[in-house]
């Protein structure tokens, strides 16, 4: 069991989180102008390294709020958690490929 | 039903070959899915110079870490399709590979709990019934009468309300069936390269022409993809991408007991799925971990939760102990469908995405996969799983839909 800490709430069993995937990939701005391709993207794939991942979790047995977490997934160590108004650290994990390419 | 006593194995099931500078076809990955790939393709194909590469030893993947549940009662007419192909193998399997594998086809219960349950339940026993699938609905009492040890009183959370039973489904003994696989594949001239990890792919323009691994180079034909749950990793190397997401997926036994389970039962509702081996161990699982992991271990609150739900099913196993918990990782697609067919990569051949319930594929998957690297074209029985379905749309979506995905 993972020992998740919570940036409003601080540490805290990880059954008390709901997790929400990987963070940082934004609704495409104008989605009408997606070709098929762009839109299977964006809908059905996410990255799925082993290694240093950025993605989302609530805290939905506690304040019911969301954050990002930096987390190796090969060895489930939390590098870095933050607030969705802070910005991913830097060099701290790869950003998702979607963005990257719609950027 | 009895305990069955385990035959002696042979001394040497395979060679252990030094890897040639070439081969026709070089698969990646000695799970279940690599090697029956690999058998077909000598047998059904004629194409014999074939290497299948794994970076640890054969099966030591989730191959031999499942649950080992076969059954074919898939809501679509697309899964029905290979999974019941891959059930009718099963049926012949023993004999095929001349190796006993434990196939026992005691049935498997699909319980419900809702109303919703129930309905989609029936929903589901008639779409197999329409594919040709064996599958009736039965009622609590009957659950009871098939599984004497299960509670149906109406004094627990979720009450048993009835279920699905397919009665040709079971289990099997996995490593087995593996080492099956692997002993007739290097009798027709496969060789099986153990402790060979594939770190990238040798390119041609656009085609793939042999791969990097621990052990040198090695020149191939074509590649085919079996890597389960690092397939993206793999993917990520040849410059595409798959729509899976690898989970942490556990899996329980206890200690050995007198044969007290006569089937298998599985429940979406409360989540946790139950057989007992042949040498009496009862075998236990549920869902993944929800987060992504390459670690083959979970969080051990999945394992209580599968337990509570077990003992309130089966009051009896309260004072039975866990003896041991592992974990695999799981490639998990969105609408719990495996991917098989071409890849963006000239050659280049995906199968993956089978998430927690690729076991009972692998003589089903294996047969059409080596059918798809043969001709360079889907087999009739993936054409519907390629990676095209993803940007066309046209989804199998068995989420739900086809009981638990195991
Ligand atoms: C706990 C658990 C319970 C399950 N229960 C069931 C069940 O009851 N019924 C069912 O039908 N299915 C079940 N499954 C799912 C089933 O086990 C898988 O879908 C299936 O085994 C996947 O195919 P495979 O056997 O080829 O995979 P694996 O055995 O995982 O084979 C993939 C192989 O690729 C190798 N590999 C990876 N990367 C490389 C590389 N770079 N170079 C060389 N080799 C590489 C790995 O080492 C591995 O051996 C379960 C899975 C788990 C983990
Ligand atoms: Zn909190």
């Amino acid at each position: 069991m993972m020992l998740i800490e919570c940036p409003y709430c601080g540490p805290r069993n990880e059954p008390e989180f709901a997790y929400g995937g990987q963070a940082h990939v934004a609704y495409p701005e104008d989605p009408n102008a997606l070709s098929d391709e762009e839109w299977a993207q964006y809908l059905f794939y996410r990255d799925n390294p082993q290694g240093a991942y950025a993605e989302r979790w609530v805290h939905s047995a506690g304040c019911r709020k969301w954050f990002n977490a930096i987390r190796n997934t090969r060895t489930y160590e939390i590098q870095h958690v933050y607030r969705l108004d802070q910005a991913r650290p830097d060099g701290a994990a790869p950003a998702p490929t979607t963005s990257r390419q719609e950027a | 039903m009895n305990q069955r006593e385990l035959p002696q194995h042979p001394d040497f099931l395979w060679s252990n070959p030094e890897p040639k500078k070439s081969y026709d076809v070089v698969i990646v990955g000695g799970g279940g899915h690599g090697l029956a790939t690999a058998y077909y393709l000598a047998k059904n194909h004629g194409i014999t110079n074939v290497a299948v590469l794994e970076r640890g030893w054969l099966a030591g993947g989730n191959m031999a870490r499942n649950t080992t549940i076969i059954r074919s009662n898939y809501l679509w007419d697309e899964s029905a399709a290979i999974y019941e192909h891959s059930l009718k193998l099963w049926e012949g399997l023993e004999e095929e590979l001349g190796y006993d594998i434990f196939f026992s086809q005691r049935g498997v219960l699909n319980l419900a709990h809702t109303l919703q349950d129930q309905r989609d339940s029936v929903r589901r026993v008639e779409a197999n019934r329409l594919n040709g699938v064996d599958a009736e609905w039965v009622d609590a009492q009957q659950v009871k009468e098939l599984c004497p040890i299960i509670n149906i009183n109406d004094d627990i959370r979720y009450p048993v309300m009835g279920g699905t039973f397919q009665p040709r489904a079971g289990i099997a003994k996995h490593d087995w069936v593996a080492w099956g696989y692997a002993r007739r594949a290097d009798e027709l001239g496969v060789d099986l390269i153990q402790n060979c990890e594939v770190t990238g792919f040798v390119m041609d323009g656009d085609r793939v022409v042999g791969v990097e691994t621990s052990r040198g180079r090695i020149n191939a034909g074509k590649v085919a993809l079996c890597a389960a749950g690092h397939t993206s990793v793999l993917a990520d190397m040849a410059g595409f991408r798959v729509p899976i997401q690898s989970h942490p997926l556990q899996a329980l036994v206890s200690e050995l007991h007198e044969m007290v389970h006569p089937t298998v039962v599985m429940s979406n509702h409360v989540h946790v799925y139950v057989s007992q081996a042949h040498k009496g161990e009862l075998v236990m699982g549920a869902g993944v971990d929800t987060y992504n992991g390459y670690g083959q271990r979970g969080s051990f609150h999945v394992i209580e939760h599968q337990m509570s739900a077990a003992v309130e099913l089966f009051p009896i196993f309260a004072r039975a102990h866990l003896l041991r918990t592992w974990g695999g990782i799981v490639d998990v697609t969105l609408d719990a469908s495996p991917v098989m067919g071409r890849s963006p990569v000239d050659q280049m051949y995906v199968n993956c995405g089978w998430g927690t319930g690729g076991f009972k594929a692998v003589p089903g998957a294996g047969w059409a996969y080596a059918h798809t690297i043969a001709h360079d074209e889907p087999h009739q029985l993936n054409r519907a799983f390629g990676l095209e379905r993803f940007v066309s749309g046209d989804l199998i979506d068995e989420h739900g839909a086809a009981a638990v995905a195991h």
